[in-house]
């Protein structure tokens, strides 16, 4: 075990900013395609549904 | 042939949809199991590096992010050429559902590199051979988005960012061996194909467990794209039209 404490673990010997800095903007981005992904399928199944459904 | 499967069949959107579907639900939960336990060996398991302190840890995602930035753009143009060469459909959606993934990880890539180089070299960006040869590969990427977009017909937009693919591939052995043809501030690589890493067994298990949850992640974000881009392009067809009607 690298950390004694949950602080420790979070102040990453000095370098806080820099590795979670790194992690949390890449983890931001993964759930931003992932939020982006799912809405341009749910907007496709309402938009072009909705579509057939009016059109004869 | 006539025994085995017939792979042919999954080069129509119509059969690939359904398998897409189902192989990008089985790659998100393979990545994510790969990324929790790449994320708790890089954490908890690899030891603080004697020289680096925790600022090294980046490691666990720049690396793994630089390999995907390159490969991915590696299989967007192949898929980009063979639909090319061949006038396949689906090879031309699977290059465009690639790009926005590749671009990601290539600023991933960039994002963590500079604030792995603050510490450790004491500058966010220097105009290092490695480092820009892997930004011309982010504006390859949006070069590419940017092109597809602004043509009308898919068809006509496939070819047009086809080309522009497989022109940039050159730089993808530039990047790759910067470190070797230049004086470079980027460090060479600590692993390679042919010797043994330079670099502690779990800060090495760490890092490819992490390049595994990244290349999984690409494959199931990809998929999931293909799978807008078929109903979008294929909506005037009956299959797609009765696939939207029903939700699936």
């Amino acid at each position: 075990m690298n950390w004694a404490s949950l602080s420790d673990f979070f102040a990453m010997g000095g370098y806080a900013l820099y590795v979670w800095g790194s992690y949390g903007v890449t983890a931001g981005l993964i759930v931003v395609e992932l939020v982006l992904l799912v809405r341009r399928r749910a907007g496709i199944l309402t938009r072009l549904g909705r579509r057939s459904h009016t059109s004869p | 042939m006539s025994a085995g499967i017939n792979w042919f069949k999954y080069a129509a959107p119509q059969t690939f949809y359904p398998l897409a579907g189902l192989l990008a639900a089985g790659f998100g939960v393979l990545a994510a199991l790969f990324c929790a336990v790449g994320l708790y060996i890089g954490f908890f398991v690899a030891p603080t590096d004697h020289q680096q302190g925790e600022a090294y840890r980046i490691i666990f995602i720049h690396v793994p992010a630089a390999w995907m930035s390159m490969f991915i753009y590696l299989v967007m143009a192949f898929w980009a050429g063979i639909g090319l060469a061949f006038g396949t459909r689906l090879s031309g959606m699977m290059a465009s559902a690639l790009a926005p993934t590749g671009a990601l990880f290539t600023f991933v890539a960039l994002w963590t590199g500079s604030l792995w180089g603050k510490p450790t070299w004491g500058t966010w960006w220097v105009w290092d051979a490695r480092l820009t040869s892997e930004l011309i590969l982010l504006f390859l990427y949006f070069g590419f988005l940017a092109l597809q977009a602004a043509i009308d017909d898919p068809r006509r937009a496939d070819r047009a960012g086809a080309v522009l693919a497989l022109v940039g591939v050159v730089n993808i052995p530039i990047i790759y061996f910067s470190v070797q043809w230049w004086n470079t501030l980027h460090q060479g690589a600590s692993v390679s194909f042919t010797s043994a890493p330079t670099m502690a067994a779990t800060m090495f298990a760490g890092m490819v467990i992490m390049a595994f949850g990244f290349w999984f992640y690409s494959i199931a974000a990809a998929l999931m794209r293909v799978r807008c881009i078929i109903l979008e392009r294929e909506r005037g067809s009956d299959w797609a039209a009765q696939l939207i009607r029903s939700g699936a």
